[in-house]
């Protein structure tokens, strides 16, 4: 296959996928929490309301894009560029199996977290430029948020990365074929799985949004496809981190039970564990109520940062005994 | 650089073009459906209906700007640990026990500079 | 930033908020996140129920009454009538002052209950926890409609008695209803208290006596806070002399002391109810009222224990047919003083919840 076509099949895959995936998550989202508070979600449009999404984005096109007169008009329309264009980046370097993938990219942790950090930029920018009480300290909100889960985020990521030996995220996946990183690294796992939660601005962490304080914060005064793609970015985002999570310590496609090594194929363990961390994010969301933001800052500075320094002494001892 | 690198860029690069064609093409197509009837009312920002008293654009007291000064420390710092951690494996086994007298090194200085400021007490909302 | 200039923003909370228990507008004043200042601004449910109660003859005015805290509207009915009787010397028959307790206890657990899940709303959690008092209210609403004929506005409380009998098997109906309303408090408990909770209401708008008593602060919040009083216990209204119940008190007067209060009470109130299914006696439900009423010349003022706080009825009679004056005294509104200086110095994230914390129901402060 010339380099050209597979580029081109390779986007002709991920694009229709992500749009899937997120369609899906948010049907998914929807239906698990009604079950979850005793109610019973989407159900008109569609075998279990599955349609329900294609209807929701029928309606959104269709919204009067309002944009605010005192906004910064050019922010204001950036900003949701840089929510939605990183979560559809980071797709590009997401391996489904051994060979199945965008882009085996050598440093594609690096890659994904790259982009990543913009996210909170868009959302600032948004709260910025809203010209909107609520917006602004949704922004700040974010920004704040972003300080406290970054370096635990990479802290967490770094003992995966230092038994593969490897960036590249194939390359840990396949590190992972005898034990799963999450029985050699489970702290790591925990400390990684709580400030992904901060990074995704889902609950108990969803403050830049904080819907009983802010209203909506700093997508208060978005309206229609511009709204949309707010929503688009951050669901693109919960299913990007949830298949890292699995890629990182879930042992990505390989079989929890070695018996059924090679009947089932390794890609629907893939989609099986990224969507089962998918329903544990949106269960999180159903139970708990939301921390304060300083709270979130105080914790992850003075809990989280912490342990993972130790986390991360304690992993490389352990390694130089192994391999001395 | 390798050549397969330059592969990356363009993998990287044509996945962003795609991300802002999409929008761009979504935006479209919703101006041509949705009506636009802007009027003075619908343009003022929202504020759960009541008149507004002053605007958001101020010197805003941000209560966390030791830890954002912090977190340009801790962010680079954290990279720099990413190659040490990569070489890692191969380290210990050509240096030996000190290759992890170093990393102790780099994650003992860096836990020291979050002591310090904890110790100081500046490390809380103010 | 110490030495740096920095503005303080006026941030409109409210009417159209997603948070304010219906209508209330705070102006608050932020320095960064910390709130400087916040007034509550009242007045946007305001339907005159005292004055349109001024135009009508005495039993004409109870549907109003009822308006007025919508969560528990038993209770508002209650203490009119028990003003009504008072000023006019009416006796109640004993049949019906039991089945007012039972009325009475089964809207307090609600109005508790409710309560407990929009606080956890007002925290920042997904629906579930209201939605699961949501649900248990809507079975309480069932058995309110059973026996009313209304579902939330029952207008069941007449002078000297209730409009209607106990239809055959509500008691057992009731009994079954607190069997699993004490099942569901498990539930609700278990789902509601975990580490985040705690650190949310641990030490936020923390109050002590003394502060309670200076603002007026009654019902849970000042029980909250250590000082044991409880109308029903200390100055026994209707029949609630002859049930055993402890006062709940609770130390530390923040959040988390004023749920524990409220959560404990909905369970001494399941054993007021059982009591009191247990010894209703059979008999008349109502005596005999002259009609039209004309109550003589004078005044009194009479006060019960809502779930929100002391709730009273001072009413005025000039011996016509109508009420000279109707004031309530109502709960909501006299706790609602407290908030503008409890949340100084607080998060905006506290600002809500301390507001939710004060069970307003806007009814209730707006009249």
């Amino acid at each position: 296959m010339s380099p050209l076509v597979r580029l081109l099949v390779s986007l002709a895959i991920s694009f229709p996928l992500l749009l899937l995936n997120v369609v899906f998550i948010i049907w998914f989202e929807r239906k698990t929490l009604a079950d979850i508070y005793g109610g019973i979600g989407p159900k008109h449009h569609g075998p279990f309301g599955l349609f329900q999404l294609a209807f929701d984005g029928m309606k959104l096109i269709a919204k009067e894009d309002v944009i605010p007169a005192k906004a910064d008009k050019m922010l204001f329309i950036i900003a949701p560029f840089l929510v939605f264009v990183p979560a559809f980046m980071t797709f590009a370097a997401i391996p489904v199996y051994n060979n199945i993938y965008a882009r085996n990219f050598d440093i594609g942790i690096f890659y994904i977290f790259g982009a990543t950090t913009l996210i909170p930029v868009g959302i600032i920018l948004a709260g910025w430029a809203s010209f909107n009480k609520y917006s602004l300290l949704g922004g700040l909100r974010s920004a704040a948020q972003q300080i406290s889960y970054e370096v635990p985020l990479l802290m967490a990521t770094l003992g995966a990365v230092m038994l593969s030996g490897s960036l590249s995220l194939v390359e840990i996946v396949k590190a992972q074929s005898k034990v799963w990183f999450i029985v050699l690294q489970p702290f790591a796992f925990i400390f990684f799985f709580i400030v992904m939660l901060a990074e995704l601005n889902r609950a108990p962490f969803d403050m830049p949004q904080a819907e009983s304080e802010l209203v909506a914060g700093y997508n208060v005064e978005y309206t229609g496809m511009r709204f949309a793609f707010f929503m688009f970015g951050e669901y693109a985002m919960l299913l990007v981190m949830s298949a890292l999570v699995t890629i990182l310590f879930l042992g990505g496609w390989n079989s929890p039970i070695p018996a059924l090594n090679g009947l089932v194929p390794g890609i629907t363990w893939f989609v099986l564990k990224t969507y089962l961390i998918v329903f544990i994010i949106i269960w999180i969301r159903g139970t708990f109520p939301r921390l304060r933001v300083d709270q979130l800052m105080h914790f992850s500075w003075k809990v989280l940062l912490p342990l993972n320094l130790a986390n991360l002494l304690i992993t490389s001892a352990i390694l130089t005994v192994v391999y001395l | 650089m390798q050549s397969w690198h330059y592969a990356d860029l363009v993998y990287m690069y044509t996945y962003i073009a795609v991300g802002i064609a999409f929008i761009a093409v979504a935006l479209g197509l919703s101006r041509l459906v949705a009506p636009h009837h802007p009027s003075k009312v619908k343009n003022e920002p929202y504020e759960c209906g009541e008149v507004i008293t002053g605007q958001p654009w101020i010197q805003f007291n941000v209560r966390y700007y030791v830890f954002a000064l912090l977190f340009l420390i801790f962010e680079v710092e954290t990279v720099f640990l990413y190659p040490l951690a990569v070489a890692y494996k191969t380290l210990v086994k050509t240096m030996g026990i000190s290759a992890f007298i170093e990393m102790g090194i780099f994650v003992v200085v860096l836990g020291l500079g979050l002591v310090y400021p904890w110790r100081k007490g500046i490390l809380k909302w103010v | 930033m110490p030495g740096a200039k920095t503005d303080t923003i006026k941030l409109n909370i409210g009417p159209q908020h997603p948070s304010t228990h219906g209508v209330l507008y705070i102006k608050a004043e932020l320095d960064g996140e910390i709130v400087k200042n916040a007034e509550p601004q009242l007045g946007y449910l305001h339907r005159a129920i005292e004055k349109l109660s001024e135009n009508r003859y005495y039993h004409q005015a109870l549907p109003a009454v009822d308006r007025c805290d919508y969560l528990c509207p038993n209770l508002n009915e209650l203490v009119y009538c028990m003003a009504v009787e008072k000023l006019a010397g009416i006796k109640v028959a004993e049949r019906a002052e039991y089945i007012r307790v039972i009325m009475a206890e089964l809207h307090r657990i609600t109005g508790h209950m409710v309560w407990a899940g929009s606080l956890v709303n007002d925290l920042g959690a997904m629906f579930t926890p209201l939605l699961y008092s949501v649900r248990d209210r809507e079975k309480l609403l069932d058995l309110v409609e059973k026996i009313s004929g209304s579902r939330m506005f029952p207008n069941y409380n007449r002078f000297g008695g209730v409009k209607l009998d106990i239809p055959e098997g509500w008691l057992q109906d009731v009994l079954n209803y607190i069997d699993i309303q004490e099942k569901n408090l498990v539930d609700f408990r278990n789902l509601v208290e975990s580490e985040i909770f705690d650190v949310r209401t641990k030490g936020v708008a923390k109050l002590t006596t003394k502060q309670a008593i200076n603002f007026g602060l009654t019902g849970p919040l000042l029980r909250a806070t250590g000082f044991d009083w409880d109308l029903r216990r200390d100055e026994p209204y209707s029949i609630y002399d002859r049930f055993d119940f402890n006062v709940i008190t609770e130390k530390d007067g923040d959040l988390r002391a004023i749920y524990n209060v409220r959560i404990a009470e909905v369970t001494e109130s399941f054993k007021i109810i059982r009591q009191a299914v247990k010894d209703i006696p059979a008999g008349p439900i109502c005596n005999k009222v002259p009609s039209p009423l004309r109550p003589d010349k004078g005044d009194c003022y009479v006060r019960i224990e809502s779930s929100k706080g002391e709730l009273g009825v001072y009413l005025v009679s000039d011996g016509s047919d109508k009420p000279y004056r109707l004031k309530l005294r109502t709960p909501s509104f006299c706790n609602l003083r407290a908030v503008q200086e409890l949340v100084k110095d607080y998060k905006l994230a506290d600002l809500i919840a301390i507001v939710g914390s004060i069970d307003i129901v806007l009814g209730d402060v707006d009249r």
